[in-house]
């Protein structure tokens, strides 16, 4: 899953690119770009949880 | 495809302001030394040599390989690069300049200040996950990742940010503004100094004993809150002078929109250090000295993104924000999210760069530029995080980043050094008896 995150992120930030390319309204771009955001923020989060220590391990 | 591509407006300053761009790029080292005294004193006093001699080491090791090979790769605007042509549009993905600084002596004033900014700039950029990995991050570890971000991984961002690359020209591409707006590295240098941070401690995991089996973090506090609380005043004279320089090599600015930015910096910092201190104040009773340090500097770091485009009231709005924002993020991040980052840098450097290169966004005036922004901040997160934390990840195989358990028990100046940083001072009682 540590990678899985760090996968998913490279492909928001293609769909940020995207929405510049397929729409030249501001709006449909705008709306666009912040989807390829969230999809980042989506990676990050798997990225961040799949790091957590897990409940009760051994820790250093 | 090689291209050269075509020059970005990019007026010679007149001698008063190389003059002044000049005088302001020596000063701005004082940002550095400020650093490096918060990073030191936050971390162990039996970690203190090595963490100020890592600072010293981590920018000497990327100043020299980005002179070395860093350098061609982030160019300069109106020079080679390699591009892409997609979808009926160019774009520049790195420079393909001369090795070894070649050409230096004869480049344009502007094109030397501008290296000159970046030596400052690379040498920051790699000395802030130092912060983060105090207590078990081994010099050695320290100065290889000092290196790939020197050589590799900030030289990619400063030329699609400064170097004419792709995010650059997203105003003449796609009519986004002025393009991404990064003038004085809160992107190429916070940001990405704050990802990296994250990747390290990913990688390198928590101090011993920070989080433990059962019950909440334990609290390590730093070991000297003078040397944290001067670092902070040196970072101010530092960060003027690098705001404003910012602005006269990265954005043309007159000489009479530059003690403006010298306020938007200042009043940040305040309206973020005051925040920060009345919500510490608020929640734990008392100010908490590391966070108001943090906070300040989390003000410091906005206005590396907003002060050149931000009126004093947005400056202050930009720094409160960052102010409040900043201990609630610390908090989240280490109990509930169980990420051990002694410096704070991931949240001070990271977390408010993002926050300052949106604002600018907002409060600059072409229309389109918060996109822009928008898409500036996908690439680091995008792109940049996960290119680090997979040279990361192969350089920590290479070379372990993690000191051994013993090590970490004696402190990273005996084991590393062989001497502690305060000889004269028995420092840890417990373990003299052992």
């Amino acid at each position: 899953m540590k990678y899985a995150g760090l996968l998913v992120m490279p492909a928001g930030f293609f769909l940020t690119l995207a929405a510049l390319v397929l729409f030249a309204d501001g709006t449909r771009r705008f709306a666009f770009v912040l989807c390829g955001l969230a999809v980042v923020a989506m990676g990050l989060a798997v990225a961040v949880r799949s790091h957590m220590p897990a409940k009760g391990a051994n820790r250093p | 495809m090689i291209a050269t591509a075509p020059a970005l407006p990019s007026p010679v300053p007149n001698e008063t302001a190389f003059a002044l761009a000049l005088g302001l790029l020596l000063l701005a080292p004082l940002a550095i030394a400020g650093l490096a005294l918060v990073n030191t004193g936050l971390g162990r006093s039996r970690s203190a040599a090595q963490a100020m001699l890592g600072n010293l080491a981590i920018a000497a090791v990327a100043v020299l390989v980005f002179a070395l090979a860093g350098a061609s790769i982030a160019g300069a605007s109106g020079a080679a690069s390699l591009s892409i042509r997609a979808a009926g549009k160019s774009w520049d993905l790195l420079g393909l300049g001369p090795f070894l600084l070649g050409g230096l002596g004869a480049a344009a004033p502007q094109a030397q200040l501008a290296l000159l900014f970046e030596f400052v700039a690379v040498a920051m950029t790699a000395m802030i996950p130092w912060g983060s990995g105090a207590d078990r991050w081994r010099l050695a570890g320290g100065c290889a990742a000092a290196a790939v971000l020197g050589g590799i991984v900030f030289p990619l961002v400063a030329h699609w940010s400064w170097g004419g690359g792709f995010l650059a020209g997203l105003g003449a591409n796609f009519g986004l503004g002025a393009g991404f707006l990064d003038a004085a590295g809160a992107a190429s240098v916070h940001l990405l100094g704050g990802l990296a941070a994250l990747a390290l401690v990913w990688i390198a995991g928590p101090r011993r004993g920070k989080f433990p089996k059962e019950g909440l973090s334990t609290a390590i506090p730093g070991h000297s809150a003078v040397y944290v609380l001067f670092g902070c005043l040196l970072t101010l004279v530092g960060w003027l002078a690098w705001n404003v320089a910012g602005a006269i090599v990265w954005l043309h600015a007159p000489l009479a929109a530059l003690p403006g930015t010298a306020i938007g910096t200042v009043l940040s910092a305040s309206a973020a250090l005051l925040a920060t201190l009345a919500i510490t104040r608020f929640r734990f009773g008392k100010p908490d000295a590391s966070l108001c340090a943090n906070g300040w500097l989390a003000g410091l770091v906005t206005s590396s993104a907003c002060a050149a485009v931000a009126t004093p009231f947005e400056s202050i709005f930009a720094g409160a924000v960052a102010g409040l924002v900043t201990p609630l993020l610390v908090e989240l991040r280490e109990l509930a999210l169980s990420i051990d980052d002694p410096s704070g840098a991931i949240v001070v450097h990271g977390a408010a760069g993002l926050w300052g290169l949106i604002a600018a966004g907002v409060f600059a005036a072409p229309a389109g530029q918060l996109l822009a922004q928008l898409v500036g901040v996908a690439a680091l997160l995008g792109i940049a995080l996960p290119l680090v934390y997979l040279l990361f990840a192969l350089l920590n195989r290479a070379i372990a980043f993690r000191v051994d358990p013993d090590g970490e028990r004696i402190g990273m100046d005996l084991h590393e050094l062989g001497g502690s940083a305060y000889p004269e001072f028995v420092l840890h009682r417990d373990e003299s008896y052992r």
